[in-house]
């Protein structure tokens, strides 16, 4: 049987269970035309490109097919169907991955970009900024900063 | 060698052909994010020096993300 991949994108108001529990259910249905799903993944809550729906974030969930193209066809109709997906692909590959997606294994350092970007970086950047300024003015004022370096 | 001209550019080669080269996948947007200008455009192969078979391969993932909004269409 071929392999698929399918992602699809739940609204953001519903609960990570009850996308637990909508991936459970594409799983029977593909089940139920003689499919089978090898590997699912919950990428979880995460910000949308551009706004789908009005909804700026996305519950996505991932799942690894070794089925024929009617479970794919049933899937995709029931995806279609049900209000809380917003979003959908399957695609077919040559081979099913065994291990977790890169989407899983970048889950940490995803975690740290956030906060690189927010607050006190832009805080302290213009003060310096001024005092750079400062010193390409007058060679005096080069000078002192010189000294500040010294002593610190 | 064909420089010795003033503006002679060195040969870079393809970063998807190398030995250990990254797999291109829709997946992963970290690294589709390196082929897409500030705006969300898709990097022409002449500045990234990626291949040609490897830049349709690219430019597909690229969409896919787009689909799945992991990548914008536009930025601005």
């Amino acid at each position: 049987m071929p392999y698929y991949e399918s992602v699809f994108v739940a609204r953001p108001d519903i609960s990570a269970a009850q996308v637990e529990a909508l991936t459970e259910s594409m799983k029977e249905i593909v089940a139920g035309s003689g499919g089978a799903v090898t590997k699912t993944e919950y990428w979880g809550l995460k910000t949308l490109a551009y706004r789908i729906k009005k909804s700026r974030k996305g519950h996505y969930s991932f799942l690894n097919l070794d089925a024929p193209a009617e479970a794919v066809l049933e899937m995709e109709r029931n995806l279609r169907l049900n209000e809380d997906v917003i979003r959908y692909m399957t695609v077919r590959v040559e081979t099913l991955e065994e291990e977790p997606s890169v989407m899983m294994r970048n889950k940490g350092s995803r975690d740290d970009r956030p906060r690189r970007d927010s607050g006190r970086d832009h805080d302290s950047r213009p003060p310096r900024a001024e005092s750079e300024a400062g010193s390409s003015a007058s060679d005096k004022d080069d000078d002192s900063t010189k000294a500040d370096e010294g002593e610190s | 060698m064909r420089g010795r001209r003033p503006f002679f550019r060195r040969q870079k080669s393809c970063p998807f052909s190398a030995p250990n080269a990254p797999k291109i996948d829709y997946k992963d947007v970290k690294l589709l994010q390196r082929f897409v200008s500030e705006r969300g455009k898709i990097v022409p192969r002449r500045i990234t020096a990626v291949s040609s078979k490897k830049q349709r391969e690219l430019a597909r993932a690229i969409k896919r993300a787009r689909n799945l909004a992991l990548l914008p269409f536009v930025v601005d």
